[in-house]
């Protein structure tokens, strides 16, 4: 058996915060990160979940040796990430969606030569790879632009591709669509797919996006306050803690309350049954039987599909665990 | 070693397109460097204008000091000046994405820019080194040569450690900015006179804490044949590569204690 990529033991990071002025000054100590145990193999991709300030970045500091846990044992790639952080350095990628890594003032071309130089590729292996990279996320028409005028979605690109220049084992992704339209993200998304399955990069993501762990990942972690509050699928997660899609039909005409559709719930019925909402669980029954029952009881003018997201998933988990 | 300094070459090499990529932008920069260096010219010439001898040193001596560490300081500037940006780049996470490339961050930091622009400030500092010696009348011999040659290049060295070490702080005082300022720029304007015209306690602080008086007063002193107060004899003068690499020991120290401090493994 080969050694897990990423191994947490124990892992708890506190900060040290300081509140007040002069001799009312007070030290308090926050627990960022409370015993956090895990591993992920070589190969999966996991999405790591948690509200706001529940400890995700933390984590990922401490995975990547910019912090150092103030108690318990992590390994990355099997090394000790602050003591070996250069020659983790080699072996991983980061992106931080809301911070570049690129040189603003300079185009991808020439941070990618200067990065190439950084993790000493030859001159012949960076050309490969970064028209590979190039091609498959299409940053050709804009690899001469300086960074600070690309837009959001190129710039996402560009980094992601930076991080994937020196072919690390993992590729670490803090939130990668965040601000991102539709379109870029579901690029993105399929750029990964393809990534992951041409070569063994483990991906390990944060994200408040629903689709991105949906389609990126199969296992995935949620914390709480530093502590983990959840680990496995996202259906066993949504089994658990239930997430529904609501599907809302607007009707021809005034219609009862479609209470007796297989399979949903009916959340209520707005200007006297033109407008019904129904919520189902996905994996009991598909929006299409929905449909198909509803239309044989009210022709439908319209509809659309609410996805449950993933704070609203992570709320229950948290009102459920409390 | 010439594999070994290629990335930091690649990264310098990208800052330098960056700043000639705006060529007016950039002269005027330099000329605006050079009036700061013509400014602190003229009030040396300004206080020589109402008297004749400051601290054992005429006009001539008092240029050539003022050429000594002006050469230096504005090269340190140009070359390590910028490790003050680090509570922006603590702020912006700039400096965790250099912990997560596999270089050391002090020489990621240093070659993450050069301001070429200081080159203005330089230039007039080595305008004025070859008058003072014109004006001078120096003994010279081959190690008063080689003093003269070398105190430059060694002023430069400390006052690098200087802005080193005033870097290394602010991991502590995030917004401790103008604290840091003190040394550096305060150090350069403690070596920019004859470290005779302060008070004992202020002379010993800028030549043992702060090696302010290696960088041009104590090599000026012996080029002139000049003695030296009490407690900073002129001989000391000989002494800079020494200074500097005890004062580069403590910015290194300082800074690794800084760096150990940000992510949390203890200093």
């Amino acid at each position: 058996m080969t050694e897990p990529i990423i191994s947490a033991t124990d892992l708890s990071r506190d900060f040290v915060v300081h509140t007040g002025r002069g001799l009312r000054r007070r030290r308090s100590v926050t627990r960022a990160v409370a015993d956090l145990a895990f591993t992920i193999e070589a190969g999966a991709a996991v999405g790591y979940i948690g509200a706001n300030g529940a400890g995700k970045s933390t984590t990922i500091k401490m995975l990547t040796g910019i912090l150092v846990p103030t108690s318990g044992r992590v390994r990355t790639c099997g090394l000790d990430p602050h003591r070996h952080r250069r020659e983790l350095a080699r072996r991983i990628g980061v992106v931080f969606g809301q911070r570049s890594q690129l040189w603003w003032d300079l185009p991808l071309s020439e941070s990618y030569r200067a990065l190439a130089a950084i993790h000493r590729l030859g001159p012949q292996a960076l050309r490969a790879r970064r028209d590979t990279l190039v091609e498959r996320l299409d940053l050709g028409d804009f690899l001469e632009t300086p960074v600070r005028q690309l837009s959001l979605g190129q710039r996402i690109r560009g980094e992601i591709a930076a991080a994937l220049l020196h072919s690390p084992d993992l590729l670490i992704l803090d939130e990668p669509t965040i601000g991102l339209d539709v379109l870029s993200k579901e690029r993105l998304r399929q750029f990964l797919l393809e990534e992951r399955a041409t070569s063994d990069t483990t991906l390990l993501l944060t994200t408040h996006d629903m689709d991105d762990v949906q389609r990126l990942t199969d296992r995935i972690i949620v914390v709480d306050h530093g502590r983990m509050a959840y680990d496995g699928t996202l259906a066993g997660l949504v089994r658990r803690v239930g997430a529904d899609r609501v599907i809302v039909v607007d009707l021809e005409e005034n219609a009862a309350p479609l209470d007796d559709v297989a399979g949903t719930r009916l959340l209520g019925v707005e200007a006297d049954g033109l407008r019904q909402r129904l919520a189902f669980t996905p994996g009991s029954t598909t929006a299409a039987a929905v449909l198909a029952q509803v239309s044989a009881r009210a022709s439908v003018r319209d509809l659309t599909i609410e996805e449950p997201d993933i704070e609203d998933v992570v709320r229950r988990l948290y009102a459920s665990g409390a | 070693m010439a594999e070994l300094l290629r990335p930091y070459r690649a990264l310098l090499a990208s800052r330098l397109r960056a700043q000639l990529a705006y060529r007016r932008s950039f002269a005027m920069d330099l000329v605006g460097a050079a009036g700061i260096g013509v400014l602190e010219l003229a009030e040396v010439l300004v206080i020589f204008s109402s008297i004749s001898v400051l601290g054992e040193l005429d006009l001539a001596g008092a240029l050539l000091l003022f050429s000594f560490a002006g050469i230096g300081f504005s090269t340190a500037d140009m070359v390590v000046g910028h490790v003050d940006s680090l509570p922006r780049y603590l702020r912006t996470g700039t400096l965790d994405a250099f912990l997560l490339r596999p270089l050391p961050v002090l020489a990621q930091l240093i070659t993450s820019d050069l301001q070429l622009r200081r080159l203005g400030r330089t230039a007039v500092a080595v305008v004025v080194l070859v008058v003072a010696l014109s004006m001078n009348t120096i003994a010279w011999s081959p190690a008063l040569v080689a003093l003269a040659v070398l105190t430059p290049v060694f002023s430069a060295v400390i006052f690098a450690a200087l802005f080193v070490c005033a870097a290394g702080v602010q991991f502590w005082l995030v917004e401790g900015g103008e604290f840091a300022n003190a040394f550096t720029y305060g150090g350069n304007y403690a070596a920019s006179y004859p470290t005779s015209i302060f008070t004992l306690p202020m002379r010993v602080l800028f030549t043992f804490v702060v090696p302010a008086a290696f960088t041009a007063y104590l090599p000026t002193l012996v080029l002139l044949g000049h003695s030296g107060p009490a407690w900073t004899p002129a001989v000391l003068g000989w002494f800079a590569p020494v200074a500097a690499a005890g004062i580069w020991t403590v910015a290194l120290l300082g800074w690794r204690a800084g760096l150990r401090h940000y992510t949390g493994a203890g200093s």
